[in-house]
């Protein structure tokens, strides 16, 4: 293609519009040797690729998120018609005790189920990769079983959250449920779990919710710390480091980032736990805000609904950032 | 041609901007959800009216049924839809049948496209039927009532049936949303050959009688009343009939109508205090508190360890399986308080009970009408008495059957109250006043943690907060 073929003056604006459907081969050679051509090819090429998830990202998660947001302004009630009533929702909100009872239920939740799953999480897995015996050769091993444990720890897991729900209603059933059942073995009169105080009600709530959540964590931190080169924890064993040193000072430094994520991954259960809470639960007895908003959507207070779950996703950001912010250290390379 | 170099940053960097582009073409993107209309404005299958046909069905259009299957099951109501098939032969019934009405039928009514014709609305996840009517949802069953009964066309089918039919449907309009196909008789369920053998008692008509049954009662380790942990608000009832004879029809209408003050009534109290004396005397049999909790105490109650339970005349049936032979199960009507009662021994809470609704834009609203036409006719009638223990909504349709002691004594309990039926209507106008708040107070209260004060006040509360709330259509005194 010669130089003395390429257009004196711009391609008209109308072709060039044109060629952002016309595959090269048939674009005007004025268009082609356009110095925008370019641009537009690259734009072009991208947008190829991204049209199609972008679409789907916005038609179902983005485009749901706006229209609970506009609902929550409304007072929607299933019905063709929904007024726009502005933050009316919401200042019913602030004055409905029942939205801060559920509130304060779900919070504790989140504050608490972290801390213990994590925790306990932590420890377990750190157990299975080293927390064993020093055997012969290695700097740091397992208790015996470990891998078993590994099996074990994850079977919650594949278990769906319903039957979870169903299985421990029955363990914490007063009259003949396991725990009762065994108390009544050693001449104990056992309390009623799930329908009686409050405080025994968030025992048995957050029992259930760690004891099915913890596998996951032990599953994952054991792939973070496998993760942490040997010859770290031998510099560590010939320095003299036991342990509980070892733990603290080489093995939780070196997977915080873990940590840090599953903090706000098991935030972010626990202040849901909306199956566990409304299969177990019986109503009167505790509520989390999920089902307060579930009930709400029940009783065919659409509009109030949607604006309590525009809290719980403010909660659920507010919570995330924070957990961001106060872990954030330097990243140590490895 | 010149080389589209596009490198990798270069393509993070436009994502983002990408994604920021994308969000005004959202609000094109999401069809309004609220928007209802869509496609939905056909008009409904209409067949010409004949003397055989009086709602004019189209005989070929097919027709959906949804039931609810709790403690009537569904086949009573598949005996419907079979006699539906075979006087539409051309039309295609389907019946189905679910523990999750609004779940599986809510969403699609919303959108002005109900996936069923007749709808069975009933059981822990009903749709709140106050607003379906609010928002038109429902078709008005004015129309059917006002037909020619089933089995003879000189008499409608509103005749046809017990009083309290349409007013149960009304929901403050003219008209009727909603149609009960059985009587369900409340009150305390005992067992006759514990109270007249076991307990050499007979049934107490006061208040006075039924502490001094209970004492017996413990003296022999037994409790005296029992209720389900897991659904307390089973109180009410065994003690709305009580409200209503200790103070008359305007304390409960009081509640009915959310007036200020209408909990912390002396009537309201007093009965509240006859309770919390069951409870402090500890004759109560507390615990089952799952979801289950209502079967577990029912097995507990037919195994002898109670002897009164705040039930509905459904329990004969669902607890068919546990129930010994010569149990006599039996239903009593509230005992008085005191000799200054309003109303008498043997008012009685008895509403219609299990509501049927047609969806206003269902595909065949005819169809629907007229499967409800068949329903009330004595064959469906009888059936779903045999099929469910329950007491059709037709007059006399098993005069002179054999019953079985619940269902005989259900009976027996309506004639009984005579005019004296009571129906609280707050608890199907305003749902959550009866499946929340009276559910959380009860709980609290049945274990003894709340005084009858606590109790009344927290109830005054929630009524006040449900005549405040805008967003709940208050119904108005006719």
């Amino acid at each position: 293609m010669s130089i003395e073929k390429r257009a004196a003056k711009p391609p008209n604006r109308l072709l060039f519009f044109a060629a952002i459907l016309l595959p090269p081969r048939f674009t005007p050679m004025s268009v082609r040797y356009d110095r925008r051509y370019r641009t537009l090819d690259k734009y072009r090429f991208i947008a190829g690729f991204l049209a199609i998830p972008l679409a789907f990202y916005a038609i179902f998660v983005i485009s749901p998120f706006i229209q609970a947001i506009y609902y929550s302004l409304t007072d929607w009630s299933g019905g063709p018609i929904a007024n726009f009533v502005g933050f009316d929702n919401f200042v019913k909100m602030w004055n409905d005790e029942r939205f801060w009872d559920s509130t304060t239920t779900s919070l504790t939740l989140l504050v608490i189920a972290p801390v213990v799953t994590l925790v306990l999480g932590i420890f377990f897995a750190y157990m299975i990769t080293a927390g064993g015996r020093h055997r012969k050769g290695q700097a740091i091993s397992g208790v015996a079983g470990s891998s078993l444990y590994k099996v074990v720890y994850f079977f919650p897991q594949v278990l769906s959250v319903a039957i979870i729900a169903v299985v421990w209603g029955r363990v914490f059933n007063t009259n003949a449920g396991l725990i009762n059942g065994g108390l009544d073995l050693v001449g104990i009169k056992g309390p009623a779990w799930l329908g009686g105080e409050y405080g025994l009600a968030l025992i048995a709530v957050l029992t259930v919710i760690c004891w099915s959540f913890v596998g996951f964590y032990v599953v994952l931190f054991s792939a973070a710390m496998g993760g942490i080169p040997k010859d770290i924890y031998e510099a560590a064993l010939l320095d003299g480091a036991g342990r509980g040193t070892t733990f603290f000072k080489v093995t939780l430094p070196l997977i915080w980032d873990t940590v840090r994520t599953g903090w706000v991954y098991m935030g972010i259960q626990a202040l849901d736990s909306f199956a566990i809470v409304l299969v177990m639960m019986p109503s009167h007895a505790m509520k989390v805000t999920p089902v307060f908003l579930y009930e709400r959507f029940r009783e065919g207070q659409f509009g109030y609904a949607t604006a309590i779950g525009v809290v719980l996703l403010l909660l659920s950001v507010v919570f995330s950032l924070v957990v961001m912010r106060l872990g954030n250290r330097d990243r140590i390379e490895y | 041609m010149g080389p589209t170099n596009v490198n990798r940053r270069d393509v993070l960097k436009r994502t983002a901007a990408a994604s920021l582009l994308a969000l005004p073409g959202v609000g094109a993107l999401s069809s309004c959800a609220a928007g209802g209309g869509g496609g939905t404005d056909e008009k409904p299958q209409k067949g010409e009216k004949s003397k055989k046909n009086p709602l004019g069905v189209k005989e070929d259009a097919a027709l959906a049924v949804y039931i609810f299957n709790g403690g009537y099951k569904d086949k009573y109501a598949k005996f419907v839809s079979d006699m539906y098939a075979k006087n539409y032969p051309k039309a295609k019934v389907d019946q189905k049948a679910t523990e999750k009405i609004a779940t599986q039928l809510q969403p699609k009514i919303v959108r002005g496209n109900p996936a069923a014709d007749v709808i069975n609305n009933s059981g822990a996840d009903q749709m709140n039927i106050g607003k379906l009517v609010t928002n038109k949802q429902v078709a008005d069953f004015t129309e059917m009532l006002d037909a020619p009964s089933w089995d003879n066309p000189s008499v409608t089918v509103r005749d046809s049936l017990y009083p309290a039919m349409q007013s149960m449907g009304a929901f403050g309009t003219k008209g009727c949303y909603q149609l009960n196909i059985a009587m369900t008789v409340y009150g305390n369920w005992y067992s006759k050959r514990m109270l007249e053998e076991t307990l050499e008692s007979q049934y107490p008509k006061t208040w006075d009688e039924m502490l001094a049954v209970c004492k017996k009662a413990k003296d022999k380790g037994i409790h005296g009343w029992s209720y389900p942990g897991g659904h307390p608000r089973y109180m009410l009832f065994s003690m709305y009939a009580m409200f209503a004879q200790v103070g008359g029809r305007p304390v409960i209408e009081a509640m009915d109508y959310l007036e200020p003050n209408c909990w912390k009534n002396d009537a309201v109290k007093s009965v509240f205090e006859a309770f919390e004396e069951l409870v402090a005397k500890k004759y109560v049999l507390t615990g089952f508190d799952g979801p289950q909790g209502h079967t577990e105490m029912q097995t507990a109650w037919t195994k002898g360890k109670c002897v009164f339970v705040p039930n509905g005349s459904w329990v004969e049936n669902e607890a068919k399986d546990t129930t010994p032979a010569g149990f006599g199960m039996t239903v009593g009507a509230t005992p008085s308080l005191s000799t200054a009662d309003k109303m008498p021994f043997g008012t009685l809470y008895s509403p219609p009970g299990e509501p049927f609704i047609v969806p206003a834009k269902a595909a065949n609203v005819q169809g629907g009408l007229e499967w409800m036409r068949m329903m009330y006719s004595k064959e469906a009638s009888i059936n779903l008495f045999k099929e469910t223990g329950g007491i059709p909504a037709l007059k006399g349709a098993i005069d002179g059957m054999k019953l079985p002691p619940g269902t005989d004594s259900s009976q027996k309990a309506i004639t009984a109250a005579g005019d004296n039926i009571v129906i609280p209507f707050w608890k199907e106008w305003y749902g959550e006043l009866f499946t929340a708040d009276y559910d959380k107070v009860m709980g609290d209260f049945m274990m003894g943690r709340i005084t009858t004060k606590e109790a009344l006040d927290i109830m005054q509360k929630a009524s006040d907060r449900i005549a405040k709330d805008s967003g709940i259509t208050k119904i108005k005194k006719a």
